[in-house]
């Protein structure tokens, strides 16, 4: 960490460039293919869950083990299915994301000195 | 079953009640004074506490702010009373958290500091949509605020056994005016703490009833929904199946899925929850922070399935039902039939200290976003002193708001307030989300396109709630002799659903569309370059106040 500057910075950069190095792409490209899929996915499967519960309640109100039945299991499978979604994002924001976004930081903040 | 007591839940000691949250309100105080020593001034303190905040530290405050009330007692007692309808809901609460970890929190992050107005205005013209962000927030934060206050009325009534209206209003007030004195003795940094310290206090106070009631049927959860479908006589065995709530025609079906949607999409738009992303000082703390927050609020909401499921079977609907706060007292009976008085004691104070808490959140974000938005940057263009200036109008304006919520809970009190926090996140979802997306990632978005999509989604939310059935026209109810409507003996609705997200929220991505592509502005793209490689990159993050 270089400064304990608390103003915001209000150096001209040429931001552009910045935008269009491969570098700079590729981070983009990473973060936006990984955040829109998964985005669709879960929104799909929480409005697929909905629309059954909604629609289909006869399908789920089979009971499978004792009182647990469909429903209750999809439900369950809702938290399953966001804590998994967490930690795989997590695991792809420490590995994929991270690193080449502060190599980024770190070459812009170099150039500025 | 006979009626039970009118007055008070039966078993609730008034005086212990007191005394319990009287405990919690003091050692709050004691820690918002001491962190407030150590306190800089400046707006930096007051709104994000210098961004000092690390991120298991922010996601336990996220879950104090957003485990409301209504999403303790509201959802239990949904649990206990409509069993599988009500657990929909805690359903959506959570999966939204995932658009805020994939889509939010990091880049909102980067490229703001205070408010919502500083992202949406980053590369649109400032004082406009600034305007129109902080419109929104205030507009988000005073239903959410009205409907914690008038909870608060329903709260008093049900746990402190005060049925009279004027030492309710006394006790809304008091409530009030120790939340004002939290946010201007301890800024973000002490309505932090309180926040942390309430959630610890409300997920370790549900998981011990949790284990108890768990413990009652041996640790076999099928057990504890047999015994449940028992107690619930005739239409108990509709409490596992989908449908005994919303399943009854075609158009509450509609209705619970727009309500669906703007759980889901509203979370990600509200104003009080992206402010505590500004608390941290990086975004990967945001990210831990979002990571904490999932975890806890998703363990909580396992709670309150074993604990609406275990009201229902231990202290059964009919008594759920005749108490007074129906619904909500689900989760207070079940801890006087399992721990007896003191039990009861320790919930109560916890669900008052959930109020005092979510209020002083949203009273901190109205007031930061008045001051920095709209004074600061709209009225004043920017030249402001913000070390001084601005922190003192924040702070008159947090006083302001802290009067009208207190007038305004004591108004509303013994109203229909569910809706409340309903419309709160329709219109998180319809005017903030969209136009915070469009920011982050349309690079052709512009300036005309943020305001249509804010101003659209809000005047497409409000005016469609208020020809909802929520405030006029429905039937009169046989049981109580009323109409649940908010408005009694008057039918102006034309719009059929109680939730108006399935309309607004598309409505309000098309509108933002349509602003951008129809004006004859251009977007800003040094700006949008600007913006995504600080939003991806984190660079020129301000340093946070160590401390």
């Amino acid at each position: 960490m270089s400064t304990t500057d608390s103003s915001p910075p209000t150096e001209v950069r040429d931001w552009e460039a910045v935008q269009a190095t491969p570098e700079f792409q590729d981070l983009r490209r990473r973060l936006r293919n990984f955040v829109f899929p998964v985005a669709g996915l879960f929104l799909g499967w929480y409005v697929l869950y909905v629309l059954l519960a909604n629609y289909a309640s006869e399908f789920m109100s089979i009971k499978v083990l004792g009182n647990v039945n469909i429903g209750l299991i999809f439900g369950l499978l809702q938290f399953v299915s966001t804590f998994a979604i967490t930690a795989w994002y997590v695991r792809f924001a420490d590995k994929r994301f991270d690193p080449l976004a502060g190599k980024l930081r770190a070459e812009l903040e170099e150039d500025h000195k | 079953m006979s009626v039970l007591a009118q007055d008070g839940v039966e078993g609730s000691n008034p005086l212990l009640n007191i005394a319990i949250f009287g405990v919690f309100v003091v050692i709050t105080l004691v820690i918002v004074v001491r962190v407030s020593r150590r306190a800089s001034s400046g707006a930096s303190d007051f709104y994000t506490a210098g961004g000092g905040f690390s991120g298991p530290q922010n996601g336990v405050a996220i879950s104090g702010d957003y485990l409301s009330a209504a999403s303790f007692l509201g959802i239990a007692g949904a649990i206990a009373l409509n069993g599988y309808d009500g657990f929909l809901y805690s359903i959506g609460f959570l999966v939204a958290w995932l658009v805020a970890l994939l889509l939010v929190a990091e880049l909102l992050r980067n490229t703001g500091r205070f408010t919502l107005g500083d992202v949406l205005a980053f590369r649109m013209k400032q004082a406009p949509v600034r305007a129109a962000a902080a419109t929104s927030t205030l507009a988000v934060s005073f239903f959410y605020l009205l409907a914690q206050m008038a909870g608060a009325g329903g709260l008093i009534a049900l746990l402190l056994n005060i049925t009279d209206g004027f030492q309710q209003s006394v006790v809304i007030a008091v409530v009030g005016a120790i939340m004002i004195a939290y946010v201007l003795i301890g800024g973000m940094r002490g309505t932090t703490w309180v926040q942390i310290i309430k959630a610890v206090l409300l997920i370790v106070g549900a998981g011990v009833m949790t284990v108890w009631v768990l413990v009652l049927y041996g640790f076999n959860f099928s057990a504890l929904l047999g015994a449940a479908v028992e107690r619930g006589g005739e239409t108990g065995a509709a409490l596992l199946n989908p449908g005994k709530q919303y399943g009854v025609s075609s158009v509450s079906q509609l209705d619970f899925l727009s309500l669906g949607l703007a759980l889901v999409l509203g979370t990600a738009g509200l104003p009080h929850i992206l402010m505590r992303f500004y608390t941290v000082p990086t975004a990967k703390e945001a990210r831990r922070s979002v990571v904490w927050a999932i975890w806890l609020i998703g363990l909580f909401y396992l709670f309150t399935l074993v604990l609406g499921y275990g009201a229902g079977a231990l202290v059964g609907p009919e008594a759920i039902r005749a108490a007074p706060g129906g619904a909500n007292s689900a989760a207070p009976l079940l801890a006087y039939e399992l721990g007896g008085t003191l039990l009861l004691g320790i919930i109560a104070a916890v669900a008052f200290a959930t109020i005092l808490a979510v209020v002083a959140g949203l009273t901190i974000t109205a007031s930061a976003s008045f001051a920095h938005d709209i004074y600061a940057n709209v009225i004043k263009k920017g030249k402001i002193d913000e070390q001084h200036e601005e922190v003192r109008v924040a702070r008159i304006t947090a006083v302001v708001i802290g009067v009208v919520a207190i007038f305004g809970g004591i108004l509303a009190s013994g109203q229909n307030i569910a809706f409340l926090v309903a419309l709160a996140f329709a219109v998180a979802a319809s005017a903030n989300l969209p136009t915070i997306l469009y920011s982050l990632f349309w690079k052709r978005f512009n300036t005309s396109g943020a305001l249509w999509s804010i101003y659209g989604g809000l005047g497409i939310t409000v005016v469609l709630i208020v020809f909802s059935p929520v405030v006029s026209g429905k039937p009169v109810s046989a049981t109580t002799g009323k109409s649940p409507s908010m408005l009694q003996g008057v039918d102006f609705s034309w719009f059929p659903l109680d939730n108006p997200g399935i309309v607004s929220i598309p409505a309000s991505f098309l509108l933002g569309y349509l602003g951008t592509v129809l004006s004859k502005n251009k977007a800003d793209t040094k700006k949008y370059a600007e913006m995504e490689v600080r939003s991806l990159t984190g660079v020129g993050v301000e340093k946070s106040v160590v401390h």
